[in-house]
């Protein structure tokens, strides 16, 4: 379980770093959207992982960390989850009005001298 | 305490809040009442801010102990979130509510009118900066940076118009990618600490097993990142220049602050976890801040020298400015803090005027003009034309921005009279005393630079000054109104105000500096939700 998710991370992280590097403007905001799930999941993984546990308690019985996953860290990645999106939405507003006014998607506006 | 005062410390980030929102029901058309609700929040954020200032300076006599803990909901510490008013955000908030109110009354001259939601916007990146000041959470931290940036997106591209595009997405991007590793950072911490309280943070730090340290000390480096990545250290900071110069004027006369932001941050988290000399994580990565700083401080003075252009001129020195902070935070003193906050404030005043008289300066040349046709057409407000200019001309215009730019250039260069010297030699005297006989090297290296810095501001700006002042030709004197000089008129009144009374405002620094390299204080005060009533036996901590 936890090697899967590290490797799950470290492939999103690898993938978006490569596309955060790339010229293109959309390759660099699916970057930045593959970067913000491996931290997403990163946060989540914090909480510690578990399979086939209760979601907070078992029937009948008291309840205790040993049985459950520690929810702060499902809160913390809900708001990042929220911030990262409306984050994402500007960029895209303004990746939209960037094209429109140089008529390029490279990121700096034009592109690059060969 | 009554009732009204405990609820004072959130009222910052409320007023903003209610403000911005309110507004956004309003037609786009209806400015005037926009601008009256902006003007008015502003206004009310100054008083409040005075009204925290004195509080956190009246409620410790022994300067030991934060000055007032908000929980909200009432939840104790540990699980709820907390608002905590110390000095130090007591100072950041009323140095942002300064700003605040002269960069709108500035905007309402012509900016305001260049794009959609101008004043909620600008509430909501006040609302940001308050919160990032006077949260003592860090996750809530993360989401008061957030509001702030998204705040500051909208400012930064206020005005449409390509160079902004292009300087923005770039902004964009990268703060993006900061706050992925400020979340990072904070999940670590979450991960070995347990904890995202500051307070409870600072207290955990001793106990943290012997094992798991270097990857705590990971998590707040990375966590650092972020923060430098704000305030603008070189080689994270190529992004800055580019978007403050391209910014409409009141717009980066506001989001100036941002980058000392990334410096408070550093200065109250750095502090409060690495200041325990028992501890072994003592003075972690100060070297990374002293080395850090000084390449700012160089990179920052070469784009100073380097630059034809005023407003990119402005830029270069706040990158200047954060480096001397960040130098002068990995010294580590208690008596360099104090001089570093002082200098901190007089940055902020000065930078924010020069970032408003650089408008007011280019518009008597043609490039400031055509930058401004350029944008009105590009919003299509054909209507807008000279005459309909709010408020009155001044006289005597050149004489005045003439005082006003040299004001201005001797407080980034810290020139005695003014407060910027002030503020540079209250740095650098206790550094070359603290060594006694022998002064240290890294003394040697931050007067060094602070000098060279002071010296390169110097030359770029008289430079500039004559080619825009006795250079440029007598028919082309600009029309400046008096709500666009009274902003600035106001900043530089209080660094004069700071030089003249810099006793008590050097004594309020130094008390700020003695409780932030004391912080069992403030985390005792903070977990237990009470202001200590009196001095608890919190050992004094002194420098290395």
């Amino acid at each position: 379980m936890e090697l899967v998710v590290s490797i799950g991370i470290g492939v999103l992280t690898g993938a978006g770093i490569w596309l955060l590097l790339r010229p293109r403007t959309f390759q660099v905001i699916i970057g930045l959207s593959l970067l913000s799930y491996a931290v997403n999941l990163f946060i989540f993984s914090t909480g510690g992982l578990r399979s086939g546990a209760a979601p907070v308690l078992e029937p009948g019985t008291a309840g205790s960390l040993e049985q459950h996953a520690d929810p702060l860290p499902q809160a913390l990645v809900l708001t990042a989850i929220v911030i990262g999106f409306a984050t994402t939405a500007l960029l895209l507003v303004v990746l939209l009005a960037a094209r429109g006014l140089t008529g390029s998607d490279h990121v700096d506006g034009k592109e690059a001298d060969r | 305490m009554s009732g009204w005062v405990d609820h004072v410390v959130i009222a910052p980030i409320v007023v903003p809040l209610l403000a911005g929102t309110v507004m956004i029901l309003f037609d786009e058309q209806r400015r005037a009442l926009k601008a009256g609700i902006g003007m008015a929040s502003a206004v009310a954020q100054v008083v409040l801010a005075i009204v925290l200032l004195v509080l956190a300076d009246a409620a410790d006599p022994q300067m030991q102990t934060a000055a007032s803990i908000y929980r909200l909901g009432d939840w104790p510490s540990l699980f709820g979130i907390v608002l905590v008013l110390d000095r130090l955000s007591a100072l950041m908030v009323f140095l942002t509510s300064v700003l605040g109110v002269c960069a709108l009354l500035f905007s309402l001259a012509r900016w305001h009118r260049a794009g959609a939601h101008f004043h909620s916007l600008f509430q909501f990146q006040l609302m940001g900066l308050n919160g990032a000041f006077l949260t003592g959470d860090l996750f809530n931290l993360f989401v008061f940076f957030e509001v702030m940036l998204a705040a500051s997106y909208g400012l930064a591209l206020h005005g449409s118009g390509l160079a902004r595009i292009r300087a923005g997405l770039h902004y964009i991007v990268i703060n993006l990618v900061a706050s992925l590793l400020f979340l990072v950072g904070v999940s670590v911490i979450y991960g070995i600490a347990g904890t995202l309280n500051m307070a409870d943070l600072a207290v955990r730090m001793a106990s943290i097993a012997e094992g798991d340290r270097a990857l705590l000390e990971t998590g707040i480096a990375v966590l650092g990142v972020a923060f430098l990545i704000k305030a603008g250290m070189w080689p994270l900071g190529f992004w800055l220049v580019p978007t403050y110069s391209v910014a409409s004027t009141a717009s980066a006369a506001i989001i100036s602050i941002l980058s000392k932001v990334g410096v408070y941050a550093l200065l109250r988290l750095w502090l409060l976890l690495f200041s325990d000399p028992a501890s072994p994580s003592f003075g972690f990565g100060s070297d990374w801040l002293l080395v850090g700083g000084l390449l700012t401080i160089v990179f920052g003075s070469v784009s100073i020298m380097a630059t034809q252009n005023l407003a990119r001129l402005a830029g270069a020195s706040i990158l200047v400015s954060s480096g001397t902070l960040l130098a002068a935070i990995g010294v580590g003193q208690i008596e360099v803090t104090g001089g570093a906050l002082f200098y901190l404030s007089s940055s902020v005043l000065a930078i924010a005027a020069i970032f408003l008289l650089v408008e007011l300066v280019d518009r008597g040349r043609v490039l400031g003009a055509d930058v401004l046709a350029v944008t009105r057409e590009a919003y299509g407000e054909e209507g807008l034309e000279e005459e309909v200019e709010v408020g009155v001309a001044i006289p005597a215009t050149m004489a005045i921005l003439g005082l006003s730019f040299a004001a201005c250039a001797l407080l980034l260069a810290g020139l005695p009279p003014l407060s910027g010297f002030l503020g540079k030699f209250a740095m650098l005297a206790p550094l070359i005393r603290s060594g006694g006989e022998d002064v240290p090297l890294d003394a040697w290296l931050l007067l060094g630079a602070l000098v060279a810095s002071g010296f390169a501001t110097l030359i770029a700006t008289t430079r500039t000054g004559i080619d825009a002042f006795w250079a440029s030709s007598p028919d082309s004197v600009p029309r400046v109104s008096v709500i666009e000089i009274a902003p600035v008129g106001v900043l530089l009144a209080l660094c004069l105000g700071m030089t003249v009374l810099a006793g008590p405002v050097m004594h309020y620094m130094e008390a700020t500096a003695r409780s932030l390299h004391a912080p069992q204080g403030y985390a005792e005060d903070v977990l237990t939700g009470q202001p200590a009533a009196e001095p608890d036996g919190a050992t004094e901590t002194d420098g290395p």
